[in-house]
């Protein structure tokens, strides 16, 4: 038997006599239909993933991922969401905190360009790149007259990544920061505090939940990235290569037991963001409880 | 500190929300803003406050210029409308917020911010919610708790926003008369805004009444309520009856009848509109006087401590009046029943000439 279905409603519960109107049966066909969806779509793969990666025992899988360039791959892949994650929460915040708090010129247009990396394909954001600082490129030229290349190095995997991650905070913050208006940090600057403290000591406790999921997506992202890093990184084993284009290699090659051990690695990170995730859920309906206000019952 | 507020106009987009405003707050003053919802009764709070600019025009504490003044710097205590607690705080820091924030060599130690915030919190008679959440609280409580957060920097004026307006009848009526106290015990400046003439009239010493971004007229309640400076005053502030009067031959005729209406200036006049407030009417089973109106009695409301009768005159005009229990006793009239009815005095009147 499955236990009792929680309304996603949340925590202000209509009570425990609500009426359902639909019949049993309806019920349990929709939540077999939705449970069955998800075990051939998720778990089914996830644990033909696991179950490849040790199919040829304990040892092939702790070889596969430990070898020079698997690792190569895992620390490129670590110093990419290293630099990406941090930098796109700090323009996450400067364009949420701009776009929710401020009426100017030119807000909505900022809003499309924020969305932009979310509306092409990731190829075509590698293209764009690849267009800007490729040898034919606009900066490429005058880069490389200065001693410096841009493609088919780290450099270029880090931008890249930077460019496709750049809404993920960003998008969770806007809302959240506009739910919650000014009025609290209007109530800060009447009683004497200044921007900064103001966004140190109201700002950001209050967008706490959002910005770490947020973090957390936009994290995921950075690790699990392959078409765009694909295009610019020029597949170099042991230098630029990232996580899933490590991932591909070995499976163009065969090596089918290797690439899913590999593989198995960045299913983990979709495991732990889950987690976090379902716990940073819990922690935005407490926060969600403290802009409650029920009906005035005593003075 | 005294508050004075110098032809100060703002404009949102196409909309002018204040329209060359002046008044003044003395200091140690309580002072109602009362109008409709729109009138810019709390975008004028806000510039006072500091968290809106002016378009032109100048605010001045105790005479001096505060244009240049940022609202952190102000020291002025502002309560929202919605309270705007720090959800993320425990009542007591809260209160300790602004007291946290001051400039290290001012900032009081932590055990100096302790006995304060306990010794405000004890002021607003809500020690024992210190180690609570704002949502744990109920909206008497709140406000409440906002309250002791904007004294705790020792403002030198207090701001309030609708400070009763999201609760209920019975809290709204406590809360007030407490506040009216509160300020009898502190004696601060203040100056709180609210859209209810009730409020207003019970709880400011001297109210200002605006609509559409203009003050209409600044008075004491006893003031603008019997003196109404104009039509819009005399509406907002209670229900009012408007009979339009022909004057013939130096009497006044309403209808048919001819009527005495006590300070109306018969010479000279073609007609007159005169309003007349409920509690202004005297209703008799006799004519009183030749001139009364014979009317019928549609409606009778005798519950709460007036008696509220609604009247059909001959002529078909309806009139609200209110009488004492007392007199209603006295007279016992009954639905549908014809009485007259007379004016005792009236409010307001306009002349054609």
């Amino acid at each position: 038997m499955f236990p009792p279905l929680k309304r996603n409603s949340g925590s202000e519960n209509p009570g425990p006599h609500k009426i359902q109107s639909e019949s049993k049966l309806v019920k349990w066909l929709l939540i077999g239909l939705a449970l069955g969806y998800i075990a051939i779509f998720l778990i089914m793969p996830l644990a033909c993933v696991f179950m490849t990666a040790f199919s040829k025992g304990l040892g092939t899988y702790v070889k596969a991922i430990s070898e020079p360039d698997a690792l190569a791959a895992i620390r490129l892949t670590l110093i990419t969401a290293v630099i990406a994650v941090p930098l796109n929460m700090i323009f996450g915040i400067a364009a949420s905190w701009a776009i929710a708090k401020f009426n100017f010129k030119g807000k909505s247009i900022l809003l499309t360009f924020i969305d932009l990396p979310l509306s092409v394909s990731p190829v075509i954001s590698g293209l764009i790149f690849v267009l800007l600082f490729g040898s034919q490129g606009f900066f490429g030229p005058w880069l490389i007259g200065h001693g410096i290349r841009m493609m088919f190095t780290p450099a270029a995997i880090i931008l890249t990544t930077i460019f496709v991650t750049f809404p993920m905070v960003a998008r969770e913050l806007i809302p959240v920061m506009k739910a919650q208006g000014n009025d609290e940090e209007e109530a800060a600057m009447t009683l004497g505090a200044s921007g900064f403290q103001t966004f140190w000591r109201v700002t950001l406790p209050n967008i706490k939940w959002g910005l770490l999921y947020g973090i957390i997506l936009c994290n995921a992202r950075a690790m699990g990235e392959f078409g765009a890093v694909s295009v610019v990184s020029g597949h170099i084993r042991g230098l630029t290569n990232t996580l899933p284009l490590h991932i591909e290699i070995l499976y163009n090659e065969y090596h089918f037991a290797a690439a899913f051990a590999a593989a198995s690695l960045l299913a983990m990170l979709a495991i732990v963001t889950l987690v976090v995730k379902s716990f940073i859920d819990a922690g935005i309906k407490r926060n969600l409880q403290l802009t409650w206000t029920g009906p005035e019952e005593k003075v | 500190m005294s508050i004075e507020v110098k032809n100060v106009t703002k404009i949102f987009g196409n909309f002018k929300a204040l329209d060359d405003i002046s008044m003044k707050v003395e200091t140690g003053e309580l002072v109602a803003l009362l109008g409709p919802s729109g009138s810019g009764k709390t975008t004028l709070l806000r510039i006072i406050a500091g968290l809106e600019v002016t378009d032109a025009g100048d605010i001045l504490f105790e005479g001096k210029d505060a244009k240049e003044q940022k609202a952190k710097d102000r020291n002025v205590g502002f309560v929202f409308q919605h309270y705007a607690l720090f959800r993320h705080m425990k009542v007591f820091d809260n209160v300790a917020f602004g007291l946290r924030v001051q400039p290290k060599n001012i900032r009081p130690s932590e055990k100096e911010i302790k006995n304060r915030v306990m010794e405000l919190l004890k002021l607003v008679q809500l020690e024992w919610v210190a180690g609570r959440f704002p949502w744990q609280l109920s909206g008497g409580q709140r406000q409440r708790i906002a309250l002791a957060r904007a004294l705790a920097v020792k403002p030198k004026v207090l701001l309030l926003d609708e400070p009763f307006g999201s609760l209920d009848a019975r809290v709204r009526k406590e809360l007030r008369q407490w506040l009216r106290r509160f300020h009898d015990d502190l004696h601060i400046t203040s100056l709180f805004v609210t859209h209810d003439q009730e409020e207003a009239l019970e709880v400011a010493d001297r109210v200002v009444v605006m609509n559409k971004g203009k003050v209409e007229q600044v008075g004491t309640p006893e003031e603008v309520y019997h003196n109404p400076a104009n039509v819009f005053v005399l509406n907002f502030l209670g229900n009012v009856n408007l009979f339009h009067a022909r004057v013939e031959g130096g009497k006044v005729f309403m209808g048919n009848t001819s009527l005495e209406i006590p300070g109306l200036k018969a010479g000279n006049v073609k007609s007159a509109n005169v309003y007349v407030r409920p509690h202004q009417f005297e209703i008799t089973r006799q004519p009183k006087q030749a001139s009364s109106m014979k009317a019928a009695v549609r409606f009778i409301n005798p519950a709460g401590p007036i008696v509220k009768i609604d009247l059909v005159t001959e002529a078909g005009h309806s009139i609200q009046a209110e009488i004492s229990q007392e007199e209603f006793s006295k007279i016992k009239i009954r639905k549908n029943e014809q009485v007259y009815v007379s004016l005792k005095d009236i409010t307001f009147s306009e002349y054609e000439i």
